[in-house]
């Protein structure tokens, strides 16, 4: 069994696992950060989707021995001092999420199309961009709303 | 109004949680010692096998067991079973086949299954499942529910003859024939409701436990309704004594009802886990709940409705063949009878309706409720019939729903449904307004300049839900009262805790259920918890589903509230020295009418539990009451959607560049959450109606078995949508709710396709309008008309 090391929400890990284990597993299983979902097994619903050295992933789609050495940053890792990241407080502001499932991987991939696609997001752009996220619940209206919004609240805008 | 009351669109309590990465859903749930599941599943749709070889796998590194249905058997662990009797036209009961957990002699269908392997890991338990052999003699199978009535096709299930479950009607045979004979013009459709998987992105789950010092189980699981879940498990599978069992539904991600039934995988988990004595975690891969989650709609329909001299309706009738697939699921048998043809009548004024529905068996996965359950295929027979002889009779589509829209309630319809309130005229009329309707000509021209086909659909649907009164749904077959439990705890500090026996899996009762409270009670929405999902917890309760929690939950909490209201009342007189008729309870506070004597909301309920001002004999001490509500109706919901789009005639995409939705729910506790179940509704009806379809092949084989195949939504399928609402408050509840979970599924596969037939000119395009289904659509109807040139 293989070990891997990686820096995880800032912190340094390291553990020996199976060479088979995914990236989401290992966030999952090992690090009991559940707050990373798994919808699918074919790469395609982004429940998954994580930092990994600063770009959006789909942590279902790498090994975990594929992340060593590297910065991975999750939902759980948003956050910081208890202050909540405007991309989450715009979900929550414009009912971006009913049953919560898909909304770690959207506001993860949510905040990379801004790194990309800067804070002034069109609708149209939102809406190509969440190509690799895949919403049962919402429809997606609010989840653009929310997404412009919090791209916006990031420059420092409201 | 307040801020945190009825009708104000409250943030959610519970986004705290999800928007951190902080749920509970079950697959994050970890119990000590637990050991994994993985099935082994029949890759036949059709196959006998006698012998199944597990000591190989048995063998594998990590394996505690490997498990079939022989030794389920053995342990005499029953069937599932489906609860809702419905009798055949000639009074036969319907012909119900057994359902064991795991397949013993017989797979039915691909994904059934056969096996189960326990090992310490999944990966694992997967290596050793691949070492199981089964001795399958493959049978011929069929899928096609129009298929499996015919001389010849393979018999599924020996106790039904030709795969036939039921053969029903309901309406008057004699008295359709009359209406049709009469009339001056009939449309006729066929139409396929084509078959769905619901997908929530949460897989379902089952974590089961037993402990051999209490003889107790626990089973968390991805379930819509725990105590269902339990009532079953124990009284009719038979796993433990309904005391005994305790289930735990903690975040679910998504139900749309597939998350209702009672499954194969759950009640093999418990029994592995007494078993092995080790928990037992079974998780679904999403090719696995393509396989086993049951599957929605999947009718094959001929309907007519016959129309008089002036577009007035005289009568509908349909033959419907529903495909059941390989096992009847918990509740499928209600879902294209009683769920289906009672809402023929639309929002229209028919004098007569007839509708025979043959359900079939299939060598399909099970196909039971899917949100909106029988109301979505009802509403495409109703919509495309008056858009259809709208068009055939020259009359403009609006104008002819107007000529036989219900005026009057209540107003009885010849399918049971006695509608209670509505005013379809000024949704339509609002929705026309919204859609900018008088100027579609102009963009219709506009488009058509830059070669794109502009089309519009209406779709002016009702839907009966708020399910349901249970002496009615008794009368009908069901095995089950449809009510609903609340209580409400008052905390001697002054908090709340509502016990409420519905599930939230989406649609924000943490919040709206509280909203509730804080208004009536008139204390701050943060100092109210909603609790719910655990049976040790909640009193019976019969879950989420059907648009039910707002009619039905919410009116068991008022019915509570106001013996709360009652009790609390009574204290405060002995706090107060008042005739309990003196005191009146208004905004948190008791006060001795006529004068300033008062006591807060906070100085009562800690005085209950003090009992100091009063004797046990007077008043018993404590503030926590129940209550159990029973509709007296369904509720009916209804509106209108007008879809608009544009199609690429040549490559046959289409754009919804628009799309209004105005729907009457009654009283709205918090338009937000509302319109965000307006929302997701649409986008599951846009997806049956252009991207969605679970196609199977000749052999049994379920083609699109993936993401890959089956097309879910995305962002950039679907357009920003226009919502907006009138009321005509619901009549038979006190709270006046109608509910709103399931509208836009309801309404909108209609409004698409007439929306698309309109663009290209075509009388029909099947669902899914795909671009190729579209395409092809208008190569056709280009042939048809050169060669009528």
């Amino acid at each position: 069994m293989p070990t891997v090391s990686m820096t995880v929400n800032g912190k340094p890990v390291t553990a020996d696992v199976d060479i088979r284990t995914l990236l989401v597993q290992y966030l999952r299983e090992n690090l009991r950060l559940t707050g990373t979902h798994v919808g699918c097994d074919t790469s395609q619903c982004g429940a998954c989707v994580v930092h990994v050295d600063g770009q959006a992933v789909k942590s279902c789609t790498m090994f975990a021995v594929q992340a060593e050495g590297a910065n991975v940053l999750t939902i759980e890792g948003l956050a910081t001092d208890g202050k909540l990241h405007p991309m989450q407080e715009a979900f929550r502001e414009n009912h971006g999420l009913q049953c919560g499932f898909c909304t770690p991987g959207m506001i993860m991939a949510a905040i990379d199309i801004v790194r990309r696609k800067g804070h002034n997001l069109e609708e149209r752009t939102i809406r190509e961009e969440l190509e690799g996220n895949i919403c049962r619940c919402t429809g997606y209206h609010n989840i653009v709303k929310s997404i412009a919004a919090g791209a916006r609240a990031m420059s420092g805008g409201t | 109004m307040s801020a945190t009351g009825i009708g104000a669109a409250v943030r959610r309590k519970e986004d705290q949680r999800f928007i951190t990465g902080k749920g509970h859903y079950t697959d994050d749930i970890s119990r000590p010692g637990q050991a994994h599941a993985y099935f082994v599943r029949s890759p036949h749709a059709h196959a006998r096998f006698k012998r199944i070889d597990t000591a190989e796998a048995a063998r594998m590194p990590g394996v505690c067991a490997v498990l079939t249905g022989a030794e389920l058997a053995a342990d005499k662990i029953g069937n599932l079973i489906c609860g809702w009797m419905i009798h055949s036209k000639d009074g036969s009961p319907m012909k119900m086949a057994a359902h064991p957990a795991l397949a013993n002699g017989k797979a039915c269908h691909v994904g059934d299954p056969v096996a189960v392997v326990i090992a310490e890991t999944l990966a694992q338990a997967k290596d050793a499942a691949e070492k199981v052999t089964v001795d399958y003699e493959v049978l011929s199978a069929v899928a096609d529910p129009a298929k499996a009535q015919a001389a010849g096709a393979p018999q599924i299930h020996e106790i039904a003859p030709n795969n036939t479950i039921y053969q029903w009607s309901l309406g008057d045979a004699k008295a359709i024939e009359a209406a049709f004979q009469s009339a001056k013009h009939v449309t006729r459709l066929d139409i396929v409701n084509n078959r769905l998987v619901p997908n929530a992105i949460e897989p379902r789950a089952a974590i089961g436990e037993y402990d051999s010092g209490t003889s107790h189980f626990t089973l968390w699981n991805t379930t819509q309704n725990p105590h269902v879940a339990r009532l079953v498990i124990a009284a009719f599978v038979g796993m433990a004594p309904e005391h005994q069992l305790r289930v735990i539904a903690p975040d679910v991600g998504g139900g749309f009802g597939s998350k209702i039934f009672i499954y194969p995988e759950e009640v093999v988990a418990l029994w592995a886990s007494r078993r092995v004595g080790r928990p037992v975690k079974w998780v679904a891969e999403r090719g696995e709940s393509f396989l086993s989650d049951a599957h929605g709609r999947d009718h094959v329909t001929h309907a007519e409705m016959a129309f008089d001299g002036d577009g007035k309706i005289l009568g509908l009738r349909a033959k419907t063949v529903a495909n059941l697939g390989a096992y009847m699921s918990t509740f499928s048998s209600s879902v294209p009878t009683y769920l289906y043809a009672t809402l023929l009548s639309g929002q229209y004024t028919i004098p007569q309706i007839y509708c025979e529905v043959d359900a079939v068996y299939t060598n399909t996965v099970p196909v039971d409720a899917y949100r909106g359950a029988g109301r979505p295929e009802a509403t495409f027979v109703v919509e495309r019939l008056v858009e259809v002889g709208a068009r055939e009779m020259g009359i403009e589509p609006a104008e002819l729903r107007r000529r036989n829209f219900i005026k009057t309630f209540p107003h009885q319809t010849p399918v049971i449904m006695t509608y209670d309130a509505g005013d379809y005229d000024a949704s339509l009329k609002k929705a026309l307004e919204i859609a900018d309707f008088k100027n579609f000509a102009k963009r219709k021209k506009e488009a058509a300049r830059h070669g794109k086909l502009r089309g519009i659909g209406f779709s002016t649907y009702i839907e009966a839900c708020g399910i349901a009164p249970s002496q009615a749904v008794g009368s009908l077959g069901a095995g089950v009262g449809l009510w609903e439990s609340a209580e409400v705890r008052v905390n001697p500090t002054g908090s709340v805790e509502v016990l409420t026996g519905c599930h939230a899996h989406g649609q924000g009762h943490e919040t709206t259920f509280a909203q509730l409270v804080s208004e009536r009670l008139g204390i701050p929405i943060d100092n109210i918890s909603i609790v719910h999902g655990d049976t040790d917890k909640v009193q019976f309760g019969m879950g989420t589903y059907g648009s039910r929690s707002g009619a039905v939950g919410m009116s068991a909490i008022v019915k509570a509230l106001d013996k709360i209201e009652a009790k609390a009342k009574k204290v405060a007189s002995h706090m107060l020295e008042a005739a309990e008729g003196d005191i009146v309870f208004k905004d948190g506070k008791f006060t001795v009418a006529g004068t300033d004597k008062s006591a807060a909301w906070g100085d009562v309920s800690l005085n209950a539990y003090i009992a100091h001002k009063f004797s046990g004999q007077e008043l018993e001490p404590g503030l926590k009451e129940g209550a159990f509500y029973d509709p007296t109706n369904f509720t009916f919901p209804a509106g209108c959607h007008i879809c608009e789009v544009e199609v690429d005639p040549d490559t046959g995409t289409t754009e919804i560049v628009g799309w209004t939705a105005v729907d009457d729910f009654g009283v709205v506790i918090n338009p937000m959450i509302v319109e965000g179940q307006v929302h997701g509704g649409i986008a599951q009806g846009v997806g049956q109606a252009m991207l969605e379809g679970a196609v199977y092949n000749t052999d049994g084989q379920l083609v699109t078995g993936s993401f890959m195949d089956y097309t879910m939504p995305r962002a950039h399928d679907l357009p920003t949508f226009s919502v907006d609402m009138t009321v005509t408050k619901c009549p038979s509840n006190p709270l006046g709710v109608k509910g709103c979970g399931e509208a836009g599924a309801i309404a909108a596969p209609a409004a698409v396709i007439n929306a698309i037939t309109d663009a290209i000119g075509t009388e029909h395009v099947a669902m899914p309008a795909t671009a190729s289904a579209v395409w092809n659509a208008i190569q056709k109807s280009n042939g048809a008309r050169k060669a009528a040139a």
